[in-house]
């Protein structure tokens, strides 16, 4: 590799060859101010359109300034990052993008975690010179996500997640000129496009212009209301990240605060979708072990691979650009709409009350459950089987609002019998846990034998395509697991061509698994704190005592009590869906 | 004696555009086949960089450099790109070229794919423009069917051949990147240069990307030797530049003159002198993105750096003159306007700082403005220039900085003295009776869209500033001159 | 036309269509018949050449002057849009503009007929390379 040499604000700094100035500042102690910048290191994931213009520098001997997130590094450049030209151009732009930007910080939910207000601090900006007319938009709420783009400073990054690392195409600029701005294709309503809910886009939008619906107030009303029994159910993912908002050290596990704040904030029952997530396990595993069978013995109308279907942005991607192979995925739902039914179906009625006075919450790192809950399919006579879903940021608000001092709060543990898990099921949070999980099962049920070395490390880590040989005692079972959607499209399109080799693929919509989620709190591009999130998530299933979801003791009494067996006749109905044609789009008539 | 020279143009009214023939018996052609038959690429690279040819797209980087470095790219696949989207308000001369003489273009690309080792070539064009995209393919069904296009042309194995594409009405694809972007079917929007198109262009390889005008240079440098070329012009301006002359000139028209010619010249003497013997005030030259000659810049020879050194630039050459009637200010604004309409949007100083100074620049046309407004101006405009993407964020204060700098007193007296002396500025202006003027026959009363106009028959009458809109029908009318501009 | 195989090919075309006078320059016209062009890019065919190229055409040939008319594109003179440029064999040409069908009646029965001088000529400000 070659090396290069030159100079930053007088000191001297050797980097290879093609690194940004943004970069080779970096590595001498200088922090060059970005706004449109992002980047998620290891993971592919970058964004550098060049487009804010807040990280300009002055080389010497060039016309005008330079960005240095976009200029390469050259023999004996001399760059200056804030004298006193480059200092007035930086404010000024940061001025012109205030001035057609709401001031109105302080009731926008991105108060305190938006990168404009940070950057407009950090540059001391105390008033607006240039102020003019302000761009002014449709508001867009759709199920999930709301578009609020008159807060857009045209970032790009949500076009960047969409497009090239989602491969959705929701988004994309329109307009030209000051009225140019990120939208769906004829700025229709995004539920109107191809969207598949994955947040991807809020998460990292630097400013409140994309962010999820709030239902904590929905919540809030239900706790409050005597004739209803609350239940909750949080995802593997949340209690990874959730201590995050508190201040807490990314990574550090907060299971047993989180449960104590849940049953203080006043819900009936404190679950866990973890037993869900074994639940999935037990019925997926079973699908895909009587698939292989099949398979194996000939029998030409059964598919393979079989794909994971617990995530839903994942869903919705598939049955909008791939419908013909709508038959390919697991019928099995995901475990947070198989919790539901197990809920209101199960757990009610051993209570003795009625599902319509239940309501069942989930807390989710994701925002497509809140979109997949709204699904009509997943409704009985339009009670919907999981009422709200909240994201853990939403969990975090509703913990402060409500006066609870998170940190201090003891360990507590889950209510059962639906807050007993595996820890095959915590690892559903991280890209790759799930079809480990699956394995775990699989191998015990098809084999007959004890699984001894139950860490399938082989499928774990960041890489954005893995795939891993499994020995089934003899037999290979070829794994295939992608996170992040334009990632799954390549093992998709791989299937319609009839080249995939694989017997079983897990896919996320996001990338990094659950952990790295739309609906977790902001990592502002550290990819960082997703490694140590994904890391809790693996500590925690090492320190489970039971970590195969047939083992999960609660999973075998319901079976016993009320499902009957894996693939049967009331799974089949409460814990199995279909999937639906959704490629015609209908924006025309809009 | 002739001030113009036209090489770009000396197929323009003289050949029949439809009939190949024409071109052929105008030598047509065979700079290619020269080039084909006896001439290395390197051989025509060297020609084109002796004889001084600089791009006439605007930027005015040398042709033959330009070629060479798409050349030296190794590739599988390279392009070969023509720029005919020619989007500066007042500016026609690739359209005249394209309509004129389609076939140079063809050969130069063709010249140039030879050149460059690309096998295929592209010309963006404007949908706007339709007799030129029919002549085009008039010309290059022509060429084929003669072999001058296609595979194997004139017997030599060379195989070249071109495409159109179609530009939507966006000035921003006129910028190499974003036209790249355009033809590629994405958005029309520029990207941070380095790469150049000439390493990383269409579909990611290696695009030599050259205006109509450049093209039209190329078959008559190698015809004619680049010792002939370079002997016009100036010192690093060589061959001569076409120019649409519009505004207030009495032979609105396209002309081709030498790189040195004066402003003079062309105004005066070519031009046929300012419409009805007024004063010249201004020359805008680069369009939105150039600035104003004044007076003073007269006798300056027109090339590439002078224009530069005098705050304008040569663009693509639209040449707008302007008389003691237009307001500098107003002038300024309409650019602003423009530029505000055309930026793509992708960058915070052209989104949001042109729309600024076109706001600064209206309030100070409608007598709101303050000096601080100037100051301010003058600031946001550098800063739009030096932190821009792209080419027309990075030009498009021009207008504004050049008339500020040449006409402070233009800004000064709308500002402090809400006056505009040009009468442009509406709400700047009075329209008054003169009282011993006014014979009282209520023609204008009459003929006033908004009643702003009393007084009773045979008596002076009045004009209610609060309710005119300026639309000076009642001076229109009135018979005895009674009513004046304040 | 026939596919040129070679460079050499092309040359031969080259100058026999000069011997037949196919497209020429104002100045080297070696034809003898009378010669008129008329601007037909976007900005004559706007100004109205359109007819007036097929007056020029349909008339010379009603009244018995042999004359080739041809179009062209542009001259420059957008001012003076529809422009028509004549050549009488041995003389030099001559650009008129501002050409209507009555000034284009006018041009064949005064210029071109009678050889008599007429308004409305352009100077010619240009040399061609």
């Amino acid at each position: 590799m070659n090396m290069v040499k030159l100079i930053i604000d007088g000191k001297h700094v050797e980097v290879p060859e093609n690194t940004t100035l943004l970069k080779a500042a970096k590595t001498v102690g200088i922090d060059i101010p970005t706004l449109c910048y992002f980047e998620l290191k290891d993971m592919n994931i970058e964004n550098r359109p060049g487009g804010c213009r807040v990280c300009v520098v002055e080389v010497r001997g060039r016309r005008n300034l330079a960005p240095a997130c976009n200029t390469m590094v050259a023999e004996g450049m001399e760059v200056f990052t804030h004298n006193i030209r480059v200092l007035n151009a930086r404010r000024t732009v940061l001025e012109l993008i205030l001035s057609d930007h709401p001031a109105e910080c302080l009731t926008c939910s991105k108060n305190g975690n938006c990168e404009l207000q940070s950057m407009a601090q950090q540059l001391g900006v105390r008033e607006i010179p240039y102020a003019g007319e302000q761009s002014k938009y449709r508001k867009d709420t759709s199920p999930a996500i709301i578009r609020d783009v008159d807060k857009c400073i045209m970032c790009r990054r949500c076009e960047m997640m969409c497009n090239d690392v989602q491969t959705v195409g929701a988004l994309s600029a329109v307009n030209r000129g000051f009225m140019a701005v990120v939208a769906p294709a004829f700025e229709m309503n995004l539920e109107k496009s191809t969207c598949t809910y994955c947040g991807q886009c809020v998460s990292v939008c630097p400013t409140g212009a994309l962010t999820e619906v709030d239902h904590s107030r929905n919540v809030i009303n239900s706790l409050a209301d005597p004739a209803k029994t609350v239940v909750v159910q949080t995802a593997p993912a949340v209690r990874a990240a959730l201590g995050e908002e508190f201040g807490l050290e990314p990574g550090t596990l907060v299971t047993g605060k989180m449960v104590a704040a849940l049953r203080r904030l006043g819900f009936d029952y404190v679950f866990d979708t973890d037993f869900a997530a074994d639940l999935t396990i037990m019925e997926e595993g079973s699908e895909l072990l009587d698939r292989l069978t099949r398979y194996l013995k000939g029998d030409k109308e059964v598919k393979l691979p079989i794909l994971t279907s617990c995530c839903p942005g994942w869903v919705n991607f598939f049955e909008h650009n791939f419908p013909e192979m709508l038959d390919i995925p697991s019928t099995a739902k995901s475990p947070q709409q198989m919790f539901g039914p197990v809920a209101k179906e199960y757990f009610a009625k051993k209570l003795g009350i009625d599902r319509k006075n239940m309501i069942v919450v989930s807390i989710m790192p994701c925002l497509a459950k809140k979109y997949e809950c709204q699904r009509e399919e997943f409704k009985v006579n339009g009670d919907p089987d999981v009422n709200y879903s909240l994201s853990t940021r939403e969990l975090a608000h509703l913990i402060k609002q409500s006066n609870i001092d998170f940190n201090a709060l003891p360990e507590e543990d889950f209510d059962n019998p639906l807050g007993a898990s595996t820890g095959a099921a915590v690892i559903f949070g991280a890209t790759g846990g799930v079809i480990e999980a699956a394995c775990r099962t699989a191998y015990e049920l098809y084999t007959g034998k004890k699984l001894e070395k139950v860490d399938f490390t082989e499928l774990r880590g960041l890489e954005n395509i893995r795939h891993a040989t499994l020995d089934f005692d003899g037999l290979p079972i070829n794994i295939g697991i992608a996170h992040g959607l334009g990632n799954a499209r390549k093992l998709l399109e791989d299937i319609r061509a009839g080249k995939s080799q694989f017997h079983a693929i897990e896919i996320m919509a996001c990338p990094g698994g659950c952990i790295g989620g739309g609906g977790q709190p902001y990592h502002h591009g550290n990819s960082e704190i997703i490694k140590q999130r994904s890391a809790a998530i693996y500590r925690e299933d090492s320190g489970k005592p039971i970590r195969k979801s047939h083992e999960n003791p609660f999973i075998q009494e319901l079976y016993r009590e009320f499902l009957g067996k894996p693939l049967g006749e009331k799974s089949h109905h409460l814990l199995h869906t279909h999937y639906f044609d959704k490629s015609v789009g209908d924006f025309i008539e809009e | 004696m002739a001030k113009q020279i036209r090489i770009a143009l000396r197929n323009c009214g003289v050949i029949d555009p439809e009939r190949i023939e024409d071109y052929i018996a105008r030598d047509g052609y065979m700079a290619l086949a020269s080039v084909l038959t006896d001439l290395s690429p390197e051989a025509v690279i060297e020609i084109l960089k002796k004889s001084g040819l600089r791009g006439r797209g605007g930027g005015g980087f040398p042709a033959g450099i330009k070629w060479e470095i798409t050349r030296n790219v190794v590739a599988d696949q390279k392009y070969v790109v023509c720029n005919a989207d020619e989007g500066d308000p007042g500016a026609f001369m690739d359209r005249s070229i394209l309509e004129g003489d389609p076939h140079v273009v063809l050969e130069a690309m063709t010249i140039n794919g030879y050149c460059t080792g690309a096998s295929r070539g592209l010309i963006y064009i404007r949908a706007e423009y339709p007799l030129a995209v029919e002549r085009l393919k008039t010309a290059m069904g022509q060429s084929r069917s003669m072999g001058l296009l296609g595979e194997n042309i004139l017997g030599t194995g060379f195989n070249f051949d071109i495409d159109i594409r179609y530009g939507a009405g966006a000035f921003v694809c006129g910028e190499e990147t974003a036209l790249i972007h355009s033809m590629e079917g994405l958005r029309g929007e520029p990207t941070v240069k380095p790469p150049f198109p000439s390493v990383e262009g269409y579909l990611k390889k290696p695009t030599n990307v050259n205006n109509v005008e450049t093209f039209a240079n190329i078959p008559i440098i190698i015809n004619k030797g680049w010792k002939w070329f370079s002997s016009i012009g100036t010192e690093k301006s060589k061959g001569t530049k076409v120019f649409a002359l519009a505004g207030k000139i009495n032979n609105v028209g396209l002309i081709e003159v030498p790189m040195g010619t004066t402003l003079r010249e062309v105004i005066y003497e070519i031009g046929g002198g300012i419409q009805y013997g007024k004063a010249f005030k201004a020359a805008q030259t680069g369009g939105p993105s150039g600035g104003c000659l004044t007076v003073k810049h007269l006798d300056t020879p027109i090339d590439y750096d002078n224009l530069i050194a005098a705050g304008s630039m040569m663009g693509s050459g639209g040449l707008i003159v302007m008389d003691e009637d237009d307001c500098m200010v107003a002038i300024a604004k309409f650019y602003l306007e423009f530029t505000v309409e055309e930026s793509c949007g992708k960058c915070s100083p052209c989104r949001i700082g042109n729309k600024r100074l076109f706001e600064l620049l209206e309030k100070i046309t409608q007598g709101n403005g303050t000096m601080d407004d100037i100051d301010k101006l003058r600031n946001l405009g550098t800063v739009i220039k030096e932190t821009s993407l792209c080419g027309l964020g990075q030009s498009s204060p021009n207008p504004v900085l050049s008339t500020i700098d040449n006409f402070p007193e233009e800004y000064h007296e709308h500002v402090t003295g809400k006056k505009c002396r040009s009468k442009v500025c509406k709400s700047l202006m009075q329209y008054l009776v003169v009282a011993d003027k006014c014979i009282g026959c209520t023609l204008c009363a009459r003929n006033c869209p908004v009643d702003a106009i009393s007084g009773e028959r045979k008596q002076v009458h009045f004009i209610d500033q609060s309710k005119c809109i300026k639309c000076g029908a009642c001076m229109d009318k009135c018979k005895f001159n009674a009513i004046i501009i304040n | 036309m026939a596919k040129l195989e070679t460079a050499n090919a092309l040359m031969e075309l080259r100058e026999a269509l000069k011997e037949k006078g196919a497209a020429l320059s104002q100045a080297n016209s070696p034809l003898s018949t009378i010669q008129v062009k008329v601007t037909m890019a976007t900005c004559g065919i706007a100004s109205g050449s359109k007819p007036v190229f097929e007056f020029m055409k349909d008339e010379l040939s009603k009244r018995n002057i042999p004359a080739k008319v041809t179009q062209v594109g542009c001259m420059g003179f957008c001012y003076a849009e529809p422009t028509i440029e004549i050549t009488i064999p041995g003389k030099s040409p001559v650009i008129f503009g501002y050409v209507n069908l009555k000034k284009a009646d006018e041009i064949i029965e005064h210029f071109i007929r009678k050889g008599e001088e007429i308004e409305g000529s352009i100077q010619i400000n240009y040399e061609t390379a």
